[in-house]
Formats: structure tokens, sequence, C-alpha cells
């Protein structure tokens, strides 16, 4: 550490070349930053604390699919089951139809399920005493400048009411507000009571069914047994079900979206590896420019050892301060992106696992790309170096 | 004095790359045939041209640093080009599907056809519509047809690990209808029967959908009997007997879309109009063509802002790198421009023998970036749920000559940015401090 004032200058002895490579390696840990964002979003989706207690049953056949809504009762009798409610999909859209926005028609107690999403007590009594009452997602409300009272107009393109209409109106009665990120698709979406909804939809249209039952356990361990002994309540019936954990149902999907693992680890592969080249090259020129220099600090009695250890030193030290430059960058533009893109990306912003990956990233490119210049230094013959040969 | 000089500087930046973004290639081509003539006619020209040869013939003891300019604007090159190839594919894909001759009818207010009901007593009305084509015995050429999702395991996924597809029940005039669909093995459903045909995308992407094979649909096996290839978004689907997929869904008579085929591209306004008109109907209609391209606009332009977003970041760590490359290379050389100046040259030579210079070798980087996009994602086989269906859309990775031009202009814009500055410097060098430096 007592030689760190003699890397420090030896990095900014050329303040030109080390400021432009420390703007490309932080473009690069800016890219690294932000494309982790992505993936951990895709990773996390579903896996959180409250999650794990949460198994989602629904047709085994596929997802539009629906169950009969007497089955919720069976399900509530299975050991180790703490409540179930139940939801369906309701298809909304807001002034055009192409303008979707997500709703569900939910039981009484499906937002129980959901300790995380906090809804005020005034706003659960009133959304239990409105028949038309929905509750709105916090971004919803701003996007929409929508406020408590107010009546909307939806449409459904699935659901006609009875009268053959395709529009519903709604009361909004109250606000979901998000409180952990694992959720945050909460606050984008509309939900409406299931009871008026399969009252009012035209005959032939839902009678009595359900899209899916979101169960709690009392014990997160026993999560798959009683998703089994949910699943053997309908074995060999017409409405065979398939029930998964939240995580395990919000993966799934993901990976049917799309391969994100796969697109990121090849975009960051091909960066890194032109960074390396890069910040290789600016080493290489930083060490034979001072050739002379090392050779006086050997003369001086530092050791070949000493010589290797301060090469890597600077090289590491640059690509550290780029590095975190770059994922500071990162974490400070993300909550911007996320706002700015209407809804369609939640990022979580640069978390623990993104910083620390990202250093151990820092920390192995710098000693890959000091590894040669430092070895030319530690090699370095005093008497060659000093002649200029 | 010398801050008003580097804010016209970066004016004139902004102003050029804005330009040369929007520029065709005609007027690049233009373009250079104007720079060359200048080059070879006028004095200021071939004095350019000799300092850039004596410029290039160094580039061999620069090769280290030299190819970091090369190697980096191949790198943005090469995902720029991969990450539109993607959204390029995907659009494609789905806006090849479909013609302007062919209708689809859905129900008003429906966003896609799986949120579509249609009665069987519209489906007559449908089909006795004026501006229907019909087929040598008289018969409409229209097909009813209902879309349902379906559960299957993933080709190559564990136990558990089920993918949903895009089931299609389908009328006799079907294949009439879409005369790009083929059977290509096996044969073709039989009416009534519990018979799937298979797409060449969804056999790819899901476990035993080869002839022969049994597959759970509903709660009853079917029986794959052929696979059909049809090139484009109807590759990912499975197809069977309307009616016989209505009974296993439950869905009666009713049928999510009908698809019809026009005497012309113009019988539409025609077919439209009447529809519009029969107080028994309230629907949609739109040419297939249509209805799939709008499927597709807002996953491509979330994929192109996507590609062009990563582009932007990798390509500023480009230019700061090709800036610290011919910085370099201009200070080494520093004495010999230097020279070149006291001797008589002035400065525009100077500038451009350096722009010049790195230029070609973005060029360079531009085509090896490029070349490794086509060699490596070319016809690369993707999947994602696409808005509107039910199941999964396969798609290739399609590098077009156009996505290679764009991303040899931007590696030429990342060579004129990162040439410009290092390229004033030399120029502006005072030319005794340089002469007398080391």
């Amino acid at each position: 550490m007592k030689y760190f004032h003699l890397i420090w200058a030896a990095l900014f002895r050329r303040k030109t070349r080390t400021t432009l490579t420390l703007v490309s390696i932080a473009a690069a840990f800016l890219l690294f930053g932000m494309l982790d964002a992505v993936r951990t979003s895709f990773d996390q989706a579903g896996k959180s604390a409250n999650g794990a207690q949460r198994l989602q049953t629904g047709s085994k056949l596929s997802f539009i699919d629906t169950l009969p809504q007497g089955l919720g009762q069976k399900i509530a009798v299975v050991p180790g089951v703490k409540s179930v409610a139940y939801a369906n999909w309701f298809g909304g859209a807001y002034q055009d139809p192409h303008n979707q926005v997500f709703t569900f028609a939910v039981s009484d107690n499906y937002i129980d399920q959901y300790p995380e999403v906090a809804v005020s007590a005034d706003a659960r009594k009133a959304f239990l005493d409105t028949r038309i009452g929905i509750l709105v997602g916090e971004k919803l409300m701003e996007k929409y400048h929508w406020k408590i009272g107010d009546q909307i107009p939806l449409q459904s393109n699935i659901f006609p009411q009875q009268n053959g209409s395709k529009n519903w109106t709604f009361n909004i009665v109250g606000v979901l507000h998000p409180t952990d990120s694992s959720v945050a698709f909460y606050g984008q979406i509309i939900l409406m009571h299931w009871k008026y909804f399969d009252d009012a939809v035209m005959k032939g249209y839902n009678n009595g069914q359900v899209g899916w039952y979101v169960t709690r356990v009392n014990d997160v361990n026993q999560a798959d047994q009683v998703a089994k002994a949910i699943d053997a309540l309908s074995a060999n019936s017409d409405h065979e079900t398939r029930t998964q954990t939240e995580a395990a149902a919000t993966a799934s999907w993901m990976k049917q979206l799309a391969d994100i693992g796969l697109i990121v680890g090849s975009i960051m592969g091909a960066v890194f590896f032109t960074l390396l080249l890069l910040t290789g090259n600016t080493m290489m020129q930083a060490v034979r420019e001072r050739t002379s220099e090392l050779a006086v600090l050997k003369t001086l009695g530092f050791s070949d050892r000493g010589v290797l250890g301060m090469v890597l030193a600077e090289s590491v030290l640059m690509v550290l301060l780029g590095g975190v430059i770059g994922i500071g960058l990162a974490a400070v533009l993300i909550p911007g992106v996320s706002a700015n893109s209407g809804g369609m990306l939640n990022l979580p912003t640069v978390g623990a696992a993104s910083w620390s990956l990202g250093i151990a990233l820092m920390l192995v490119i710098g000693l890959v790309v000091g590894a040669i210049p430092a070895w030319r230094a530690m090699r370095l013959n005093i008497v060659d170096a000093l002649a200029g040969r | 004095m010398k801050f008003l000089f580097n804010l016209l500087v970066l004016v004139i930046l902004v102003v050029t790359l804005f330009v040369w973004v929007q520029l065709p290639w005609i007027a690049v081509l233009v373009l250079v045939a104007l720079f060359a003539a200048w080059m070879g006619l006028t004095r200021r020209g071939r004095q350019a041209a000799s300092v850039t040869g004596v410029g290039v013939s160094t580039l061999k003891q620069r090769l280290g640093s030299s190819s970091v300019v090369v190697i980096g604007i191949a790198g943005v090159v090469g995902v720029l080009v991969a990450l539109l190839a993607m959204g390029e594919g995907y659009a494609e894909t789905l806006q090849k599907t479909g013609s302007a001759d062919t209708a689809i009818v859905l129900r008003g207010g429906s966003a896609a056809e799986v949120s579509s009901v249609l009665s069987n007593d519209s489906i007559v009305v449908i089909e006795q519509a004026p501006g229907v084509a019909r087929d040598k015995q008289n018969k409409p050429i229209v097909s009813g047809e209902i879309v349902v999702a379906a559960n299957l395991p993933v080709k190559g996924g564990g136990p558990d690990d089920d993918g949903s597809v895009q089931v299609r029940g389908v009328g006799e005039q079907a294949w009439a209808l879409r005369p790009n669909a083929k059977i290509v093995a096996g044969r073709s459903f039989r009416p009534g029967m519990r018979e799937l045909v298979v797409g060449q995308g969804a056999q790819r992407q899901f476990a035993g959908l080869q002839p022969g094979h049994e597959v759970k649909l509903g709660t009853q096996t079917w029986d794959v009997v052929g696979v059909f290839a049809s090139g484009d978004a109807y590759d990912s689907e499975i197809w069977g007997d309307a009616n016989v997929i209505a009974d296993t869904y439950r869905r009666g008579s009713s049928r999510t879309s009908v698809f019809a085929k026009l005497t012309d591209a113009k019988a539409l306004d025609t077919f439209k109009a009447s529809l519009a008109s029969d107080p028994r109907l309230q629907v949609d209609v739109d040419t297939t063509l249509n209805y799939f391209s709008k499927q597709s606009e807002g996953m491509s332009k979330v994929m192109r802002i996507m590609g062009i977003t990563v582009g932007s970041i990798m390509a500023i760590g480009a230019i700061f790198g090709a800036l610290n490359t011919m910085f370099a290379a201009v200070a080494t050389r520093a004495r010999e421009i230097a020279t070149l100046r006291a001797i008589g040259f002035r400065g525009v030579p100077v500038v451009v023998a350096v722009m010049l210079e790195t230029m070609m070798l973005a060029l360079l980087g531009g085509l090896l970036g490029g070349l490794l996009a086509w060699l490596i994602f070319n016809g690369w086989t993707a999947s994602t749920l696409a808005a509107g269906t039910t199941g999964q859309l396969a798609f290739t990775f399609k590098v077009t000559p156009g996505l290679l031009w764009e991303g040899l202009k931007w590696a030429l814009a990342i060579g004129f940015v990162g040439g410009l500055f290092p390229a004033l410097r030399a120029a502006r060098l005072p030319v005794t401090t340089a002469l007398r430096e080391l």
C-alpha cells in the first residue's frame, strides 16, 4: 500500500491516454451493469420469500383452458394449504383495443395472497363493498392520471357483457403499491371482482370457470408435496391441473419469452474480448514508454517481483477505476430507463450480486491485461534498458 | 479562441454524423467519387494521397495498436448487426405470413385471433359475401378456423419443461388459402379424425412431433401424421381438423377466425363493406398480410431499440479506443508530420491523411464485424412468445445486405470521430515544438 502514490502517478503519467482508456472501460462496464440488470430481472422474477410460499395451479392442457370454480374448495382442505384464491384473465384495453391493460378478475381474498403488495385498509373495504370497484396499480394510475373515485371505461377484447357490449365500466376504489421488486408487475395491472365478472359476462362465455388458483402453503418445505396433492385432486378428470411454485411458473414463462442468458452472454463476450485487447494495448504502450524509468527503479533496489507487482497493480487499478465508474453510471441510469420505457421494462437497480460479479471481472481482466507487460517489466535487464537497447 | 474552435469542431461533428445517418448509398458513392477526384486532380489532394501513403506504409510497425481499432469496431458492428438481424428475422417471419388477396375476419374489437369468437351463423354469412373467390366446384374458398393452445414438452428440456404451442383447427380450404404450406413428410390429416400435421418450426422445438407418434392434446390422444413447411409464422403451429379440435376444446360450432380467399386484392373493399353493412355481424376485416405484419410491430421495435442502445454504448467505447490509438500514432509520428509541414505541406493534407487512415481501419473493422455476424448468426434459429399468438414463434436471424450496410455506416462514423481529433492535433502542432521533441 505504501507504493500507492507511485502506482497512481504512473497511471496518470499520460493523462489523455489514461482518460480515454478509462472511458472505454467505463462504457464496457456500463453495458455490463445494464445487461446484468436485465438478466437478473429475468432470473429473479417470482423468486422471493413470499413467492416461495405461493403455488400456481393452472390447466395442464394449456394456459387458455380454464378450471371449475368448485376445485377451490377441494384445494382449501388439502393438508398444508393455508389459503386459496383464484383469478381469471379479463383481457382489458383502455381507449384503443390495442392498448392493453392487464386486468384480472379475482376472488375477494386474492390480494391477501400477496402481502408484499400494499393496499390500504380503506381501499380494501371499498373494494369489497363496491361491485364494480377495481384496484389499480400505482404505475397505471400515474400513466393515465387516474384518481381514486374515477369511473373508467375498459374494453375487454375477449368478454362481452350480457347486452353484447364489450365496453365495461369500473370505479377506481384503491391503489396497489408493490413494495418488492419481485412483484413490480402489480404496479401495472387492474384487479376486478371475479363474482361481478362471472355475473355480468354474456352467458356461455365463462360459466363459473376460473383461470388459475393461487395457493399459499403453511410450510415452504412442503410446497412440492402440496403441489402434487393439488394435482392429484383432478388427475384423470377432464380438467387436469399443473401446480408449480410461483418461481418455477415464472421461470418457465421467461424461458419461453427469450433465452436472455445466451443473448447477454454473447454480447458481453464480444464486449470484454474487445476490452481486453484495448486495455492490453494501452498497458503495453505504458510499459514500453517507461522502460528506462522501470530500470531506474530496479537500480534503486526494487526487486523483480516488486516491479511485476507494481505493473500488475497499475493495470488492475485502471480497470477497477473505469469499471466502478461504469457500473456506478449504470446504477444511476437504470431507474431512468425503467421510468422512460412506459412500463415495458422493470429493471432492478444494480444489486450486490452484480457489483461483486463486476468487480471480480475487473480484477480478472486487470490481471490478464497486465500479465504480459508486467512479465516484460520483471525480465527487464537494467543495463540494456538504460542504454535504450 | 481555442474554446470557440473546439465548439465549432463539435458542432460540425454532430451535423456530419446526423447527415451521415440519413445518407442513402448513392450519395455515399457520389461522395467517395468526389473525394477520389479531389485526391487525384488537385495539388492538395495529391499531397494528401502521398502523406496517407507514408502513414499506411508505417502501419506494419503499429500492428498491435492498429488492430485495436479494427477489432474494437468489428465488435461493435458484429453485435449491432446480430441484434438487428434478430429483429429483422422476427419481423420478416410475420411479414411474409399471409397475402394481400386473403382476408381475415375477427370479431369486432378483438386484438388477436385467440381472443376472437365467431358463431357458426356469422361464418355462413361471411362465406356468402361478395368478393370471395370460389373453387372449381363453385364452393367459396373460406376456412373457419379455431386457434387454441397446447402445452407440449420442449425438446431437450427437463421432464417438467413444457412450452406452449399454437394449435390451429382448419377447414378443408385451408391449403388452398395458403399455397405456401406444403406437406413435406407423411400426409395430411383426414377430416373427422384425431390426426395432426405439425409445422417444421414446431417440430424442431417440441419433442415427439414425428409422424407416427402420439401426442396428448386436450384430454385426448392424437396421432401425428405429417409435417408441413410454409416458411412463415404457420411453421410454428400444429394443424388439425377444426371440427375435432373444437369438440376437444368444448367450443361447439363457434370458431375464432375466418380466412377468406378474395377474387383479387381489390375485392377487399367490397368484401369489407358488405360485412360492415350486415346487421347480423360485428366484425373486423383485414388482409392477412396486414394482420400478421401488425403483430410484429411492437416486438421488432423493442428488438431494434435494444440493438441500437447496446450498439451505441459499445460504439462509445470503440470511439475512445480509436482516439487512443490514433493519438498515439500521431504522437509517434509527430516529428515526421512536423517535417512535412516545415517543408511546405499545409494542414489539410495532414488532417486528411490521418482521418483516411483511421477510416480505412474502421472500414476493415466494419467488414470483419459484418462478416462475423453473417457467418455466426445468419440462419440462427430462435423463438419467442409472439404477441397475438398462443404459442412460441420460431424465427431465424436474417443478416440482410441492408443491415450490413448499416453496420458499415456505423463503423465509418466511429472511424470519423476517432480520427478527427488526432488529425486536428497533428495539423495544429507547432512545428518548432514538434521538431524539438525527443
